[in-house]
């Protein structure tokens, strides 16, 4: 026990010392959520618009209120002559512009239609794609607000329901995709550099001549990073709920068993890849591309994974992370329980044995 | 103590040959020493008796515990000290000592008399890191690691490289005083001068032991005449002496040219002659006891004509 604790101090020293590893601890998963939060975003709101109101009536007035009103869109200014705004969208001040025609009123009621001109800035696509959608809905709402009374014969109506994550924030989505991410980072990279920098300084030598037992240098090796991993856990969900409001529906302690068990695996494979390099170049590269890059692209995390080619697909089966983010996911939206996602955790479970395994019969008690 | 019985290590699947058929025994409380330049196989040699390397054929044996079934108790009872400084850089001098101490399952205060004497030259010390140490300070460091469990042997892989002319006498010091302790110390080293200071030597070069005496008898087996010799133009001497009839060894011994003869009734006047003869000047020539180093080439001499033949 003695023996435990010596080791397990010596290893908070060296990361406590290390400027670089406590970057990457404790700063990049700050750094992390916050840029997935804020930066890439696929979620419209407050964007610049410019309206020509060529009729200044009743109707315009409340469609020009009802999308101000909405929250996504926020009126720049007011315009008179169609250079205007092309000098508008030029100097980037608005992201889109609304014509509305002359007698906008009259035409409406005289001849059942009127036209409003939508211009977007579609340097962005997606975005552009999105306000215009977002603005068409609005007046699409609006006009039915007027049609209430009357009968249409013959339409059919579409209505969606985005279950989950009603609003469609992304942030949402990129909160357990970056967990996963973190984790991997944290335990598997960081616990692989660490072992092999005693193999490269030479300390293992001397640790190996020592009656340290296997088990006794690998746990005391990874012990400091699952306390620090589950600390990165809880402050990556303590920062999507109070940032991003994100709520948290199922169980936070599921929540949290089922990253303990991610955490394991990662661990795990830390230690398999330290056993089979002996620099921390190298170390460092094969977490970077057999670990960090899988997880990005091939755990749903970004791409979805139904969009794959089936060769991919069929990859993804393989990738760890793919299982804890489903079931993170589940947990944090759906507020799914253990029966919801034991599919999920029991795949992630048989991993983590099968790496634990591994690795502590991989682990060399020699020199080679 | 230590008994190594025809053991043999190679590299790369057989094509790089570090020990070749050994045999060595070491008696318990000696200090032995292993001479040899670099690339003779000493620390593959030590690499297995600590049991971090498995040997081709052969056994190795320490106190009868053989150094691959039993490495779990091998690694009980030796201390090692690899010939990097293998201690953590960013720990301070007290905390690595502190690590050692509980990771061989004791405290700094249980064996401390047996560091006192190494241990209080560093104290002053104690609170810098490790890495920020000078190299003679280090090894004081790594030896007082590797002795605060007091084992039963030390074995230092040239614990004296790198380190400046007092740090390694004040070291070779501690290691007699350590031996009067009752510890068995087996120490490789690629300077001669250090082979006087230990109880036998072992001579090894290029995976092969060429003799296992004690230093004086080494020596005293040595059954030619030595000479030291320096002129004005060293480089043409080099040349010149190696066309003298009957030469055995000449080679560079600091300020002088170390020459033998197989003709062991040679004269100093001889020598003188035929350098005359060649045009040097300022020549100077003296016969001289040889040291081990002398021993050294001759044995290695030896070896390298057998193995041509």
């Amino acid at each position: 026990m003695n023996r435990f604790k010596a080791f397990v101090r010596k290893e908070f020293y060296h990361i406590f010392r290390d400027k670089r590893t406590m970057l990457i601890l404790f700063g990049m998963p700050v750094v992390q959520i916050l840029l997935f939060g804020f930066v890439i975003t696929t979620e419209i709101k407050d964007v610049e618009i410019a309206v020509w109101d060529k009729s200044k009536d009743e109707v315009t007035q409340n469609i020009t209120n009802k999308l101000l009103g909405s929250g996504y869109f926020k009126l720049v200014k007011n315009i008179d002559n169609e250079q205007e705004i092309y000098e508008a969208f030029k100097k980037g001040e608005i992201k889109e512009a609304l014509i509305f025609e002359n007698n906008f009123s009259k035409n409406l009621n005289t001849k059942n239609n009127a036209d409003i001109q939508i211009i977007t800035d579609a340097s962005d696509p997606n975005i552009a794609n999105l306000i215009v959608s977002y603005t068409s809905a609005i007046v699409y709402s609006y006009t039915s607000e007027l049609n209430a009374n009357l009968k249409i014969p013959m339409q059919i109506k579409t209505e969606s329901t985005m279950l989950y994550n009603s609003e469609m924030k992304s942030v949402f989505m990129f909160v357990p995709g970056t967990m996963a991410m973190i984790l991997m980072l944290v335990s598997a990279m960081i616990t692989s550099i660490a072992i092999t920098r005693e193999k490269e300084l030479g300390t293992m030598e001397v640790l190996l001549v020592s009656p340290l037992k296997v088990s006794q240098i690998i746990i005391g090796k990874v012990a400091p990073y699952v306390v620090l991993s589950i600390i990165n856990v809880i402050t990556i969900i303590a920062l999507a709920m109070s940032i991003f409001h994100m709520p948290i529906v199922g169980s936070l302690s599921l929540l949290i068993g089922v990253s303990i068990l991610f955490i394991f695996m990662a661990l795990a494979l830390g230690i398999l890849i330290s056993t089979v390099t002996n620099d921390q170049q190298t170390a460092m590269m094969i977490s970077m591309f057999a670990l960090m890059l899988p997880t990005i692209l091939l755990s749903g995390f970004i791409f979805p994974i139904e969009n794959m080619p089936k060769i991919l697909q069929w990859l993804t089966i393989i990738i760890p992370p793919k299982y804890y983010i489903n079931a993170i996911k589940d947990i944090m939206l759906k507020g799914s329980d253990l029966s919801y996602i034991w599919k999920d955790v029991a795949v992630l479970l048989a991993m983590t044995l099968i790496l634990i395994g591994l690795s502590i019969k991989k682990f060399k008690i020699r020199l080679e | 103590m230590v008994k190594v019985e025809n053991l043999t290590k190679t590299y790369d699947k057989g094509s790089i040959k570090a020990l070749k058929n050994i045999n060595l025994s070491v008696e318990k409380g000696e200090l032995f020493g292993l001479i040899g330049p670099d690339g003779a196989g000493k620390t593959s040699l030590f690499r297995i008796l600590t049991s971090l390397l498995i040997p081709d054929s052969g056994t190795a044996q320490i106190m009868n515990y053989d150094c691959v079934k039993d490495y779990k108790e091998i690694r009980k009872i030796t201390g090692y000290m690899p010939g990097k400084f293998s201690l953590y850089q960013d720990l301070s001098v007290e905390e690595n000592l502190t690590f050692f101490a509980s990771v061989f399952g004791t405290s700094v205060e249980e064996n401390y008399y047996l560091i006192k004497d190494i241990y209080t030259q560093i104290e002053p010390f104690k609170k810098r890191l490790a890495g920020k140490l000078s190299g003679g300070m280090k090894q004081k460091l790594a030896l007082s690691c590797a002795l605060i469990h007091k084992p039963e042997i030390l074995i230092l892989d040239e614990p004296t490289t790198g380190v400046d002319a007092v740090s390694r006498k004040e070291f070779w010091d501690m290691l007699k005083k350590l031996k009067k302790e009752g510890i068995t110390i087996l120490v490789s080293t690629p300077y001669m001068d250090e082979a006087s200071l230990c109880d036998r030597i072992a001579l090894i070069q290029n995976g092969e032991i060429l003799s296992v005496n004690e230093p004086q008898n080494i020596i005293n087996q040595f059954n030619r005449k030595l000479f030291a010799i320096r002129a004005s133009n060293m480089y043409q001497l080099m040349q010149d002496l190696k066309r003298f009839e009957n030469l055995n060894t000449v080679f560079l011994f600091g300020q002088f040219v170390h020459f033998t003869s197989n003709n062991r009734e040679i004269l100093e006047s001889d020598i003188y002659s035929f350098l005359e003869l060649n045009n040097h000047s300022d020549i100077f020539i003296q016969e001289i006891e040889p040291t081990i180093e002398d021993c050294f080439m001759e044995f290695a001499k030896v070896e390298n004509s057998f193995e041509k033949h």
